[in-house]
């Protein structure tokens, strides 16, 4: 056992653990972002723009990764245009990882602000500014603490999501030990080259991981509900 | 102190079209829910935009929609009391009241602290809005809106989710707060005992129109129009047709009836207060002999549903009757006459 430990090379689950938190953090923002101007919207354009950020939820991975595949490629203008001008490679780079897990985690986040945001009362923001608070003090201070557990467990699940993705990041950042492989990479890998027992130790640390989160999430959005059980 | 609002906008179903002059003294909105007596209030807070019109407060032009002036809610100074009192859950009563403080920072402690005091809120400075009682949290509500010293202040529906007790009780604590205000204060509601306890001028709001507007007592006496007489709770009416000077036909009472007023040429409706109507025992001028066709007992009032005995087609007319106490027998009540006392008959007009 402690043999099996001492060869395995840890840095798929760093790799995973990096990427999970740079990808939350850009969906955490960019999902309250789009969640408030999406609900500023008129119905229409609400609606299609709401459908473009919810795609990447609903479609497989694999069509994100290509997508975002052809948008990077160095042979695409966008791509090319990158690393002409800023020196940005992020096909094969764990840039690649981060933007992947980041496009596959903001459905998430953004839905669940929205959600939130939803539930608040509109009059609370009337209130506040007949009161002469600023619109962003409003924002920070009434609407975020209101809509808080939804939009904590928009993060949370945002983040659950982006450590496990597969798909989309073995399309644009490919498989790279060291550099691209994260949790999810390696088991394919491992299983696909016969190392069972390598796969099936990855296997249990992405359960452990996922478990303690979703755990975490009930614990700590269980403790506002004080009314009694349902039913 | 003066608030004027002439305005108009467009909402599902009609047009709300207002116009309100205050000068001082508390003025109520009087309208059945859905009349736009909300949006009223919204429009003047500057939550909600009117299509067009304009709203002063104290010579300020807070929205002028020809010189495209449409000031920003946080800059109206006008306070508003939620129905709901929408307080911010997430913030103690403390933090709540200092978010409606709008002075410099030197002096912002010791004006929550007075307004704590002032509001009779020691001791619950930390709690939550969730743990306060509905009088608790209207008190906050109120010191979270006054201590920003807001040049009017609008009331939108206060009562309206309380009942019985409760009610009475804050009522009159609102009104003790209120004494010490000297701003403007424009309180809707639904009740007719509310704009009549709080308010010396009345609007009367119905479909988004100003149906008539006045001095309330003068308004519940003599309310001009029929749908208006309607809300301040009137009961009986029946159609007309002009006799002379000061006698009309009432038509769906079979009923000749002599008035104090002049009567208008223009006037459709005659109607009556339950209340004011009398029994008598002998026939006259302004009575009619009725049957009873229905009787209802109320905690303090026998209320019956008279109808002419004549017969016909005859609508019945709603008599109510103050009891002696609880035991006595409605039957033996029962008078053989009604009597329409002529200073209350109030000649009516139809709003279209």
């Amino acid at each position: 056992m402690s043999e099996f430990l001492a060869e395995i090379n840890w840095s798929p689950l760093w790799i995973s653990l990096k990427t999970g938190f740079a990808a939350t953090v850009i969906a955490f923002f960019l999902g309250i972002f789009f969640a408030r101007l999406v609900m500023k919207m008129k119905p229409v354009s609400r609606g299609i723009l709401d459908g473009i950020l919810t795609m990447p939820l609903v479609l497989p991975p694999t069509v994100a990764g290509f997508i975002l595949l052809l948008l990077f490629s160095l042979r695409r203008p966008f791509g090319a245009f990158l690393l002409d001008n800023f020196d940005i490679k992020i096909v094969q780079t764990w840039k690649g990882c981060v933007i992947a897990a980041s496009v596959i985690a903001f459905p998430l986040m953004y839905r669940n602000a929205r959600a939130a945001f939803e539930q608040v009362d509109v009059n609370l923001i009337a209130a506040g500014k007949t009161l002469g608070m600023s619109d962003r003090r409003i924002f920070w201070t009434v609407v975020m603490p209101t809509a808080g557990p939804g939009i904590a467990s928009g993060t949370v699940l945002a983040f659950a999501r982006a450590i496990g993705e597969y798909g989309a990041t073995s399309m644009l950042a490919g498989n790279i030990l060291g550099k691209t492989r994260t949790v999810s990479v390696a088991i394919a890998s491992e299983t696909a080259a016969g190392n069972y027992g390598m796969a099936g130790f990855w296997v249990v640390v992405i359960l452990i991981i996922s478990f303690v989160i979703v755990a975490a999430i009930n614990i700590v959005s269980g403790k506002g509900m004080k009314r009694g059980r349902w039913m | 102190m003066a608030v004027s609002v002439d305005i108009e906008k467009k909402l599902h179903g009609f047009t709300l079209k207002v116009k309100l002059e205050s000068d001082g003294s508390p003025m109520g909105i009087l309208g059945a829910s859905g009349s736009g007596k909300s949006m009223t209030l919204r429009c003047i807070a500057g939550i909600q935009t009117p299509d067009s019109g304009r709203i002063v407060v104290n010579d300020k032009v807070l929205f002028d929609s020809e010189k495209k002036i449409n000031l920003k809610p946080q800059e109206r100074k006008v306070g508003y009391l939620f129905q709901n009192y929408a307080l911010f859950p997430t913030m103690t009563v403390e933090k709540n009241i200092a978010c409606g403080y709008r002075g410099d920072k030197k002096h912002f402690k010791a004006k929550v602290a007075d307004y704590i005091e002032r509001y009779q809120l020691n001791g619950l400075e930390k709690r939550y809005p969730g743990q306060l009682s509905g009088g608790q949290q209207q008190r906050v509500a109120l010191a979270r809106m006054m201590i920003g010293e807001p040049e009017v202040i609008l009331l939108d529906e206060p009562f309206s989710a309380l009942d019985g007790y409760l009610k009475d009780i804050m009522q009159r604590d609102m009104q003790n707060f209120l004494n010490e205000y000297t701003g403007d204060m424009i309180l809707v509601t639904h009740s007719r005992d509310e704009a009549y306890k709080f308010c010396g001028h009345l609007t009367i709001l119905d479909s988004g129109q100003a149906l008539t507007t006045g001095e309330t007592k003068k308004l519940f006496e003599r309310p001009g129009i029929l749908q208006a007489a309607r809300l301040t709770g009137c009961k009986n009416f029946s159609t007309v047709q002009k006799m002379g000077k000061h006698s009309i036909y009432a038509v769906d009472w079979d009923l000749m009836l002599q008035t104090e007023d002049v009567v208008p040429d223009d006037v459709t409706h005659v109607g009556i207060r339950g209340h004011w109507m009398k029994g008598a025992s002998e026939g006259g001028e302004n009575h009619m002999e009725v049957e009873v066709v229905e009787y209802i007992e109320t905690t303090f009032e026998h209320q019956y549903l008279l109808k002419n005995k004549k017969g016909g087609d005859c609508q019945p007319v709603w008599w109510m009757c103050p009891k002696g106490n609880f035991e006595e027998d409605p039957h033996a009540k029962v008078p053989k006459y009604i009597h329409f006392p002529e200073e209350h008959l109030m000649l009516l007009k139809e709003a279209k």
